[in-house]
């Protein structure tokens, strides 16, 4: 399953880069998604990772750390995950706001000239 | 106190002036001059104690951990400097009183003024050297405001930043020295420092300390080669010179060069660097003032080669110079200050300052002309007058210097030049605009000012004569306890006295008298040419020179570094993280990890298969097929989510899933005015070879950052885990934080505070994506219906842009199916969301979740029924959502402190209720409410906010366009 996981994200983060240096708007938010996920996915897994030790206490079992996953990097990454849909849904506002500003939708507000 | 209450005053005033309306010139001016009179009054108050106790300490405790406190320190010398900016200040209000037209914003000034005086008592009174730096850099700044007094005025403006540029950087190097003399004594308390004059001139940073704490103290005292921006600070109103630019602010350098004069005077470097700095402004200065045209302008020009004899003073090494030097500082603010208060009676009754226009005022306005030449004969030296005492004190401290050679014959001689200089443009000051013929064509007729403009003058005149008389019975108290306080024990035995017998500077005083008038015979012909000789010395023009090159340089060294284009520099962060993250690989090298695997589970695998190819696959669509990369995104984004249902994370899954929504139909809505790209926009625009070069390399770079954080993360799962602090966590979730899901309890009490923190963010955002949509101007293309909808609407029998009626039950045509089961779906949903918030304490879910939730179903509304359909309904007031949110959340913290415990902490309440049975309350769950409303709130302000958007079509066939 690591070998999956690790796989997964480093395909999820190399789409992410790809499109973070594209010349157009929606590549480069697109882009920020899709890094997203790979980099909380990549903190989430910092966690190790178990299978149906849910970080939510048995008052039968009780505390014991050794039952339950890793929670410090669930509360991280669940905080990520609110702040980036804010950040996506500010980039989107900007994003809208410079095409209809500009009439174009390249990064620097205005194409590049014949290279 | 009363220390404090002296510098805390004119900042007071200073308040109180500015909210004063602009026509208050009198009531402005009976602020002004009660608080200065009261603050002078306090200082006069406070000299028995100074003389008795040595010095009064005041100190207020504000880092204590730090060593800082905020402290006042009074001795001799710092009484005589303040008793001299607050009598000034009293003065300098009365005369500007009468200078001011009631046209001048006067409010402003003398805000500006008492906040001047505040800074400059705060500089002379502090008892800490950083303390003095920050009182230090507040004059420059109200210096530069007062310059700029008349913005409207090219000069004004110009000389403001001239002044300010060169005091703030000489400020700058002040703070530097001050740090480094602090660090060197231990400490940055002014009694320690004044103590350890030992370790400081034998520490091998001194020469550095000494010169940045020189150059501190000679931009600000205008001494050469910082001199030029001192005649361009003429553009002042004339108050403002007699006070900041004669008497007051320019002697800050000379106060604080006598104040460390003990620690840092002594030695070799400090007489070549302090006295010659000194020489040459006295030198120059007094020769540049001969030629001016502007009476302003001599005046500055004369004020630098004054404060350069009391520099040159200072730079002598010598116990009694340093009292001549005290002593001149006091006699040159009297008659400096009295001459400039003439030159403004001058222009304010004629209209002019110019010396070629100007002629014969003495039968206009006698007064006047008496004072301003009994001032100007104490400017030049002439015995009776307090100028001569000092001067003379100069001339023998030249004469009895300990140097060796040609330093014991060059200096006398040069002060006597000097003298000579200060003679000569005394005599054509005077001679120029009082004597001679009655000038003619004059902007006003010139008739003597009223007597209360007067009044200042004449009271600094008759100082001038009593100190030169009686100087024994008048100064030389407060002299002696002045230099007491700097020399402490080695204080020198000195007589101040008119008459010490003929010697020596006697006959140089004589000799600078018969030079400067010969002098002035000798050029009376070349007063109005160039300048002989220092013609082509301008500090202005190196000064100019130096800024302009310096931000050229700037913007030369900005483009060679830096890019305007988005793409180069998120190309940079990439390839510098990729770099950071490889370096320690490189150093350390590698090695497998020996935690054992799990072994793969094919869903799992073909999850993956299905996430990764997505990505992939939104990687290559994002461009054309906007909607398909988005739904393929989304897809990554659905196996992402159930990769934390797999490994434990419900609450992740729960939030992921739900974000995932919001953020789809966000981007949906956007799409809509996001105008088409389609395939053809580049058909015909071959690829050139560069382009599929930079392809090439952004692919290779994408592809390294993939493999690498493959790499690292397979390496850090391999790993057997740490003891971090997440056990603590899991055994205290239930004993401290009394929930069962320790990430929740993580979230809304342990780390309470940084989702406080995320949640304003998220407020914040909220609002700013309304605001921007406020403003929005969509690209032309897409205001129009788009081509779908127009079909469908032909198709369903509607006419184009007819705008949806409110009052119909349901919506017409083909989404009225889907308009019945999201309104039966609304009040579910509600439930729904409330049922994971209330839960999200013992199991997954939580304020986020729940209000996402929440979110998504009245979004729906709103896609299914249309904006004007659901607004005639239902009306949501998400902003309102959010400030509750914000205020139930911050309640919840602030509660604590009503039990005396920190922000944030957790207060339960657990018993029974008649009826309810056994209740349990926690302001966490007031904490969580708060989350939850915020999040509906946020979610649904920018969700609406763009979907109101669609309105702007009816808007712009309405002709009314724009807005939201």
């Amino acid at each position: 399953m690591e070998i999956v996981l690790a796989l997964a994200i480093g395909v999820m983060a190399g789409s992410g880069v790809w499109l973070l240096l594209r010349p157009r708007t929606f590549q480069v938010i697109m882009g920020l998604s899709l890094l997203a996920y790979a980099v909380n996915l990549f903190i989430f897994g910092m966690g190790r990772l178990r299978v149906g030790d849910a970080p939510i206490i048995n008052p039968i079992n009780g505390s014991n750390p050794d039952l339950y996953t890793d929670p410090v990097p669930q509360a991280l990454v669940l905080t990520a995950i609110v702040i980036g849909f804010a950040t996506t849904a500010l980039f989107l506002v900007v994003l809208l706001a410079s095409r209809g500003l500009s009439g174009t939708d390249h990064v620097d507000g205005q194409e590049v000239e014949k290279e | 106190m009363s220390l404090l209450l002296i510098v805390l005053l004119p900042f007071l005033g200073s308040l109180c002036a500015a909210f004063l309306p602009s026509n208050a010139r009198n009531a402005e001016a009976w602020l002004a001059g009660i608080v200065a009179f009261a603050t002078a009054l306090l200082v006069a108050d406070l000299y028995p104690q100074v003389a008795a106790e040595g010095v009064v300490r005041f100190a207020l405790p504000w880092a204590p951990g730090l060593g800082l406190d905020f402290s006042l320190r009074m001795d001799g010398y710092a009484w005589l400097f303040a008793m001299l900016v607050a009598a000034m200040g009293v003065l300098v209000v009365v005369y500007a009183r009468y200078y001011m037209s009631p046209d001048d914003p006067v409010p402003r000034f003398f805000s500006f003024f008492l906040a001047f005086m505040g800074a400059m008592l705060g500089v002379v009174l502090s008892g800490n050297l950083l303390q003095l730096a920050m009182f230090w850099e507040l004059t420059s700044l109200a210096s530069f405001m007062l310059i700029a007094y008349w913005h409207h005025r090219v000069d004004a403006r110009r000389g403001a930043r001239m002044a300010l540029t060169v005091t703030g950087a000489g400020g700058l190097a002040l703070l530097g020295g001050m740090l480094l003399l602090g660090h060197i004594a231990g400490s940055y308390d002014l009694d320690v420092v004044l103590t350890s004059a030992g370790a400081i001139q034998t520490h091998p940073w001194y020469p550095l300390a000494l010169v940045l704490v020189v150059l501190g103290a000679l931009t600000k005292s205008a001494q050469f080669p910082f001199h030029f921006w001192l005649p361009h600070a003429m553009a002042a109103p004339t108050p403002v010179s007699a006070y900041l630019h004669s008497a007051t602010m320019v002697k800050a350098g000379v106060f604080l060069l006598a104040r460390l004069w003990p620690v840092l005077a002594g030695t070799d470097l400090w007489f070549w660097i302090v006295g010659g700095a000194g020489l040459c402004s006295l030198v120059i200065g007094a020769y540049l003032a001969i030629f001016q045209q502007d009476m302003k302008g001599v005046l500055a020009y004369s004020t630098i080669s004054h404060l350069g004899l009391i520099t040159l003073l200072l730079g002598m090494n010598s116990p009694l110079a340093l009292v001549a030097a005290v002593f001149h500082i006091v006699n040159h603010a009297t008659f400096k200050a009295s001459l400039f208060m003439a030159a403004g009676v001058v222009d304010h009754e004629t209209g002019t300052r110019n010396l070629q226009r100007l002629s014969g005022l003495y039968r206009a306005m006698p007064i006047t002309a008496t004072l301003a030449m009994v001032a100007a004969a104490s400017m030049a030296g002439v015995p009776l007058l307090n100028g001569f005492l000092s001067k003379e004190m100069f001339f023998a401290e030249t004469i009895f210097l300990d140097r060796p050679g040609w330093q014991r014959i060059g200096l006398p001689l040069a002060a006597t030049v000097a003298g000579m200089f200060s003679v000569a443009y005394s005599l054509r000051f005077i001679l120029q605009v009082f004597f001679g013929p009655p000038a003619q064509e004059l902007p006003r007729e010139p008739h003597e000012p009223t007597r209360w403009m007067l009044l200042p003058s004449a009271l600094l005149v008759l100082t001038c004569l009593l100190v030169g008389i009686l100087p024994a019975l008048t100064v030389g108290p407060f002299l002696e306890t002045a230099t007491d306080a700097i020399l402490g024990s080695d204080a020198p035995a000195y007589s101040l006295a008119v008459w010490h017998g003929f010697n020596l500077p006697l006959l140089m005083s004589f000799a600078a008298l018969a030079g400067g008038v010969g002098i002035y015979v000798a050029l009376q012909r070349r007063f109005f040419g160039e300048v002989p000789l220092l013609e082509r010395v301008d500090g202005k023009r190196t000064f100019e020179w130096l800024q302009t090159s310096l931000s050229l340089g700037a913007d030369r060294v900005l483009r060679l570094l830096s890019s305007a284009r988005l793409q180069m520099q998120l190309l940079v962060l990439v390839l510098v993280a990729l770099g950071a993250a490889l370096l320690p690989v490189l150093t350390f090298g590698t090695s497998l990890g020996s935690r054992a695997t799990t072994p793969a589970n094919p869903a799992f695998v073909l999850l993956w298969l299905v996430g990764g190819g997505c990505a992939l696959a939104a990687a290559w669509q994002a461009k054309h097929h906007r909607l398909a990369a988005l739904i393929l995104a989304g897809g990554s984004g659905l196996a992402t989510s159930l990769t934390f249902v797999w490994f434990s994370a419900p609450d992740l899954a729960l939030t992921q899933l739900t974000v995932e929504v919001v953020t789809a139909v966000l981007l949906l809505l956007g799409l809509r005015w996001l105008p088409r790209r389609d395939q053809s926009y580049d058909e015909g625009v071959t690829e050139t070879a560069r382009v599929r070069l930079r392809r090439l390399r952004d692919l290779l770079v994408a592809a390294a950052c993939g493999i690498g954080l493959a790499a690292l993360a397979y390496a850090v799962l391999t790993r057997p885990d740490i003891d971090g602090i997440s056990p603590f966590f899991i055994e205290q979730s239930l004993a401290l934080g009394g929930g069962l899901n320790v990430v929740n309890v993580i979230l809304v009490d342990f780390r309470g505070f940084d989702t406080f923190g995320e949640i304003t963010v998220l407020a914040v955002v909220a609002l700013t994506v309304f605001a921007l949509l406020r403003r929005f101007r969509p690209a032309p293309e897409s205001v129009p219906l788009p081509e779908q909808q127009r079909r469908q609407n032909v198709a369903d029998g509607i006419a184009e842009n007819s705008a949806p009626d409110p009052a119909a039950t349901l919506p017409a045509g083909y989404l009225m199916l889907p308009a019945v089961l999201v309104r039966l779906l609304l009040p579910m949903a509600m439930l729904v969301s409330l049922f994971f918030l209330l839960r999200g304490h013992n199991a997954p879910g939580g304020g986020f979740v729940g209000g996402l939730v929440l979110a998504t179903a009245v979004i729906l509304q709103y896609i299914v029924g249309g904006t004007v359909w659901v607004e005639s309904r239902l009306r949501i007031q998400p902003m309102i959502w959010i400030a509750l949110g914000l205020l139930s959340a911050a309640g919840a913290g602030v509660g604590a402190w009503l039990q005396g415990l920190p922000f944030l902490s957790n207060l339960n309440w657990h018993g029974e209720l008649p009826l309810l049975g056994e209740l349990h309350l926690s302001s966490v769950l007031l904490f969580d409410l708060g989350v939850y409303m915020l999040v509906v709130g946020a979610t649904v302000l920018m969700l609406v906010a763009i979907a109101h958007q669609s309105l702007r079509s009816h808007h712009s066939k309405a002709g009314a366009g724009g807005g939201l």
